[in-house]
């Protein structure tokens, strides 16, 4: 094979494999799960008639049947309820996170690898003593200065995703400027920011926010994390991390206070990940 | 022909089952006798390399072999199962690769990749495959094979890594070898000696050789037989001598014309190009840009001069690592020099490199409009048609935006701009819409020379803007360029490995090595007294096919239009 | 010589610049911007304390000193192993860390080591696996395996395994377990997120490996695959692996936060997350400083033990300027694997539109190689 043979070859049956292969069954229930989950979050009345914060006289800690698809908690509670309830908590709280870093890391990134020389050394050294402190311990450090709360919590996860940002938008950066394109770009009169806007940015924006997209559920994770220790929400707010915390003092005698909370968090970072990675392989 | 023959392919049918469509090869008949070459030649996609992995068993998962059979001697290598294979290969078929690059083991020795087969089979204890590891590396012409044997990849050089290779492959004396392009990624003046290499094994050992290569004047100097193959069948076949002297197929006779090794015809002279010598349109004056310097190389140039009159072509040729791309960002002012002085017309390319992509702040910048005025003057085409248009834009949108930037037209007239440059390129209008991943290298390429030619400069650099397309599509490119240069008066300055295809289109040539220009003056006569051993060695290794020198029948004149490239 | 002294020299000033670096921000961050922490917590009128008592505590925690000389008191502590005193008990930080740490180490420990168990047995089972066949669905299964695993919330698991295996099934006691069995549960907490992205990188490695020129050479040398696993794809596979260990780390210093709260196990995860719940910022401050100083180490470790591993790396640069941009662009792809893996997906950042191009000009322009 020639080079124009390998190269010809590769970009047809990259355009046809990703419109073909990645949009699979499993990427349409994901999108559901998505979908029902965002529902929860602007509407939970749809989904449950009962009270998130008060269980009335309902008896406590009843099994799951029809009535409480997963039972009530210690003070008779609908644990559904709170669940439905808590998913507007979590995923404002997700996008919050992400937000912050996508922003703040996407900017220091694009500098860093358009300007170079000096000012990418300094970033970059920053950027890697942000890497070098363990996130759980960098959010914790924040959360402590900030207080406890849902959005504390979650724009001290965000400063934890900053690096990654920065380092893949910079990479896209640098790859970008120094191909033959920019510097034909540059062969046609562009000026640096006419380059950056036209050229640059264009190019270097889709895998930074597919990553945007992968990092939502993990920001889900990490935000439940700090509500299971105790930093997020005080209770009763229902939040996906305090609910399980609190049914965890019924582990021998009420399975269903975690089990089944968990599995649905479980599913909706899951379905995050695969649309995630459904969107990245379409956009590049 | 004496028996049976070695190696015998009838009627053999791949398939892809996924892809549809037509087969990758269809009934195809092949035979490689004992101690000879039977070559296969074809463009990309032809169906030559499908050929070549369903004689060693290693086709894709989703290609399937629906008819034919494929005999090694007396054995039916088609319905061998895994077990059956792991016996043939290696000991009974070797194997040499495109790409010597990514074919080694990185992590290993080469004296471990090429003892792999002789451990795989079974064949030695340690010390004795130690020494037959040395022998073959000596045979292939490695110097110094107790050392080399201890070196990793890395350290040797894409030709001793090939040797390496075929060290490999002939480690347990196969009676065939396939070889899949194994030079399409080496120097020229290299090239030749890994082919005089497998001359003389096949003479000495006597197997055969099934050859796979898209250059029809390596198959034509080298093979006893061709088969030359499109879209995935046999379009011809038969002795190399015959098909190169009379073939019998326009597909075959367009093959031989547009190989720029192949032609024998000079370039048209420019009389009134030579006459303004005195006043040369581009000169560059002991231009040095040293990167890094080593024993006996130079990375970067140092202290190369040559000038070049308005209206002509200058050829710079060399090998890679030459410096001839350094010299070519620098004429097109992407690259400010350390010393040295560069004009084009009224202009010092010099001055302007500190705005391009890594210019760093050298010297005062230019004013703004002066550097416009020498980007509209001097524009550069690049290797890679893939990677020099911004994927994300249309056509159209690529070849607006030097008009916008340049000032250039109305926002009414560059429309109407925008499709001339178009049709001048030979493109349909209907492209203006596509992005560039639904276009063939060759219709980008031209593309890229529209973008070019759309801010009407006087000078383009070429940096090896034909070497990534395949033959008939370069030698569409090539006649393209010549007749915009009749039409527009443009200078070109053409950067390539290639010397034919210098020869074809320059009127003065350049040849670089090592940092240093080596030798420079008119083509013809360079070709005909090369003053140095470097350029000699270069033309030396250009395959010639002796059955070719009566070739003088041109072929059909290729179709201009982009249409036939895909 | 393998490692460069210059190299050495250089990586090492890198990590120590880092760490003091870090040791700055989490300073300003848990002593400087909290203010004044004596007045806050000993000037409550309930402790009694009488204003000569707060100005000695102010004395000997120097709370009225400058900012510079409390960073400048704090910096030489760190140096020297004195961390200050807890606010909360009183007592050293050092001692309370020093009795913590064995129990995290024993932890962390069998949990990387069980985690890298089972991302190989994952990784290998997910490439080599029948493609076709009865059992063709055990390798799809197993290579989602790593993005479900990097779904699970952390303390969810340790809940549902002491559900599943201490009161349902009865098998590890959790009232009073002896060392070992008090292990098991979490062990498997940390090893099962932590072996998701490791499996990740090994799967993608492994991947690329089989479909480079060399194996197809090997193979058509008559190898069998089992011999190719062993003798060319292990080896080649394993260097990828290498460059996510730092994130490796940080899992492991989360999952031992998270775990040790869920199981009660005493150890730096549960002291940290009680210094948060008690504001007591100079723990937090000393675990900080030292999870980041163990990051440090690590990668100062992986990076100058990476040439010995990775031949590629030994020789000196001979034409460093002419390599320059190849370089950058290899740590810009290791970047990215571990950006990618970090979400514990796996990343195929190959922009169809511009890598393949440069990858093989890259190659040719590297075996284009002048003649000897």
């Amino acid at each position: 094979m020639s080079l124009t043979d390998a190269l010809a070859h590769n970009r047809s049956t990259a355009g046809t494999r990703a419109a073909r292969g990645a949009v699979t069954s499993a990427t349409v229930v994901s999108a559901l799960v998505l979908l029902i989950a965002v529902s929860w979050a602007l509407l939970p009345g749809l989904f449950t008639h009962f009270d998130p914060n008060d269980g009335g006289d309902t008896p406590a800690l009843l099994p799951p049947s029809l009535d409480h698809w997963f039972g009530t908690d210690q003070t008779g509670r609908d644990a559904f309820t709170r669940v439905v309830y808590g998913a507007s908590q979590s995923l404002l709280a997700a996008l919050v996170a992400v937000g912050v870093g996508l922003v703040l890391g996407t900017a220091i990134g694009l500098i860093a690898g358009t300007r170079r020389g000096l000012v990418d050394d300094v970033l970059m050294r920053l950027i890697d003593v942000l890497l070098s402190i363990p996130a759980i311990l960098l959010s914790l450090s924040i959360v402590v200065v900030l207080g406890f709360g849902t959005i504390n919590a979650a724009i001290a996860v965000g400063v934890t995703a900053i690096a990654q940002f920065a380092r893949l938008a910079r990479s896209q950066a640098v790859q970008i400027s120094t191909s033959d394109y920019v510097a034909a770009a540059y062969g046609s009169g562009g000026t640096f920011f006419s380059v950056l806007i036209r050229h640059i940015l264009p190019n270097s924006i889709s895998p930074v926010l597919s990553l945007a997209v992968l990092q939502i559920g993990s920001a889900i994770l990490q935000i439940s994390t700090l509500g299971f220790l105790g930093y997020g929400t005080p209770p009763p707010t229902p939040e996906w991390g305090l609910i399980i915390a609190e049914g965890r003092n019924f582990v021998a005698t009420a399975w269903w206070l975690t089990v089944l909370p968990g599995l649905v968090v479980m599913a909706i970072v899951l379905a995050t990940h695969q649309i995630g990675n459904t969107l990245r392989k379409v956009t590049s | 022909m004496i028996g049976s023959p070695l190696l015998s392919i009838d009627g053999l049918t791949v398939d892809y089952s996924r892809r549809g469509g037509s087969p990758a090869v269809s009934d195809l008949d092949l035979t490689v006798a004992s101690g000879a070459m039977t070559a296969v030649v074809g463009e990309s996609g032809s169906g030559k390399s499908t050929t070549a992995n369903a004689v060693i068993g290693l086709l894709p998962s989703s290609a399937r072999i629906t008819t034919g059979r494929i005999r090694l001697g007396d054995l039916d290598l088609t319905g061998l199962g895994p077990t059956g294979w792991r016996g043939v290969r290696g000991s009974r078929i070797g194997y040499v690769p495109q790409d010597p690059g990514t074919s080694l083991n990185p992590l290993q020795t080469t004296g471990r990749s090429v003892a792999e087969a002789l451990r795989i089979h079974r064949r030695m204890n340690r010390t004795e495959a130690r020494a037959r590891v040395i022998e073959l590396l000596g045979r292939v012409g490695i110097d110094r094979p107790e050392k080399r044997a201890d070196q990793f990849p890395h350290e040797l050089s894409g030709g001793m890594r090939q040797r390496v290779l075929i060290a490999a492959a002939i480690a347990l004396r196969p009676r065939l070898l396939i070889a899949d392009e194994p030079t399409s990624a080496l120097d020229v003046t290299v090239q030749k000696q890994v082919l005089d290499l497998l001359d003389e094994l096949r003479d000495e050992t006597g197997m055969g050789i099934l050859f796979i290569t898209h250059d029809l004047a390596v198959a034509g100097e080298r093979a006893d037989e061709v088969l030359v193959m499109q879209s995935g069948s046999v379009v011809e076949a038969g002795e190399a001598e015959r098909v190169f002297s009379h073939p019998a197929t326009e597909y075959t006779s367009r093959l031989l014309a547009d190989a720029p090794a192949l032609q024998t015809k000079p370039r048209r002279c420019l009389a009134e190009a030579a006459a303004d010598s005195q006043h040369p349109f581009v000169s560059v004056d002991s231009l040095t840009q040293v990167f890094d310097r080593t024993e006996n190389q130079v990375i970067g140039v140092e202290d190369v001069s040559f000038t070049i009159g308005r209206g002509t072509t200058h050829g710079i040729v060399g090998e890679s690592g030459s410096g001839k791309t350094t010299t070519g960002r620098a004429l097109a002012g992407f690259l400010a020099p350390q010393s040295g002085r560069l004009r084009v017309g009224d202009f010092d390319a010099a001055e302007f490199a500190g705005s391009g992509p890594g210019g760093r702040r050298r010297r005062a910048r230019p004013s703004r409009a002066r550097l416009r005025q020498f980007r509209a003057t001097v524009q550069l085409v690049h290797q890679n048609p893939y990677s020099a248009l911004d994927p994300k834009h249309s056509i159209r949108s690529t070849l607006t935006e030097p008009l916008r930037n340049f000032g250039i037209g109305t926002r009414s007239s560059r429309a109407g701009l925008v499709h001339e440059i178009l049709e001048r390129v030979a493109l349909p209008a209907e492209f203006l819409d596509r992005r560039p991943a639904e276009l063939s290298g060759g219709q980008l390429q031209r593309v890229a020379i529209a973008r070019a030619l759309i801010v009407e400069p006087e000078l383009i650099v070429f940096d090896e803007a034909v070497s990534a397309l395949d033959v008939t599509v370069q030698a569409q490119i090539l006649s393209l360029l010549d007749r915009l240069q009749r039409e527009l008066g443009l200078t070109y300055v053409f950067i390539t490995h290639d010397l034919a295809v210098v020869r074809q289109i320059a009127d003065t040539v350049s040849v670089m090595s090592r940092g240093h220009l080596v030798e420079s003056g008119e083509t013809e006569e360079i070709f005909a007294h090369p003053s140095t051993d470097r350029t000699r060695a270069l033309l030396d290794a250009i395959p010639n096919p002796v059955t070719l020198t009566g070739h003088a029948d041109p072929a059909p004149e290729p179709a201009l239009t982009a249409a036939a490239e895909s | 010589m393998i490692l460069d002294t210059r190299y050495l020299l250089l990586r090492l000033g890198q990590a120590v610049l880092v760490l003091l670096l870090a040791f700055t921000a989490a300073f300003v961050l848990l002593t400087l911007i909290p203010g004044d922490g004596v007045t806050a917590r000993f000037a409550d009128p309930a402790l009694g304390l009488s204003p000569d008592q707060i100005a000695q505590i102010r004395e000997a925690t120097g709370a009225d000193d400058s900012w510079f000389s409390r960073y400048l008191i704090s910096l030489t502590g760190f140096l020297t192993g004195d961390f200050g005193y807890s606010v909360q008990t009183g007592a050293a930080v050092s001692t309370i860390i020093a009795a913590a740490l064995p129990s995290t180490a024993v932890l962390a420990a069998a949990g990387f080591l069980t985690a890298l168990v089972f991302a190989v047995v994952i990784a290998v089972a997910a490439t080599y696996g029948p493609t076709v066949g009865p059992f063709a669905w055990v390798r799809r299964v197993l290579d989602s395996v790593p993005s479900l695993f990097i779904s699970i919330p952390v303390f969810w698991l340790g809940i549902l395994l002491i559900q599943a295996f201490s009161f349902q099934l009865g098998l590890v006691s959790v009232v009073s377990p002896g060392p070992a069995e008090a292990l098991v549960l979490p062990t498997l907490t940390v090893a099962v997120p932590l072996s998701a992205p490791i499996a990740q990188v090994l799967i993608r490695s492994i991947t690329e490996v089989q479909a480079s020129g060399f194996v197809k050479v090997t193979t058509a040398k008559g190898a069998s695959e089992l011999w190719m696993l062993v003798h060319t794809v292990a080896r080649n596979a394993v260097l990828p692996g290498l460059t996510i260990i730092g994130l490796v780390f940080g899992e492991l210093v989360a999952g031992a936060v998270v775990t040790e709260t869920v199981f009660g196990r005493n150890g730096i995860g549960l002291i940290t997350a009680q210094a948060v719940t008690h504001r007591d910022n100079p723990i937090l401050l000393a675990v900080v400083v030292i999870a980041t100083f163990g990051y440090v180490i690590i990668n100062l470790a992986v990076d100058l033990l990476y040439p010995v591993i990775n031949v590629r790396l030994r020789t000196p640069r001979t034409a460093a300027s002419g390599r320059g941009l190849k370089s950058s662009d290899a740590a810009a792809r290791s970047a990215l694997t571990t950006t990618a893996a970090s979400v514990g997906v796996d990343l195929d950042w190959t922009d169809h539109s511009a890598a393949p191009t440069g990858t093989a000009a890259e190659a040719s322009s590297e075996t284009k190689g002048t003649h000897p």
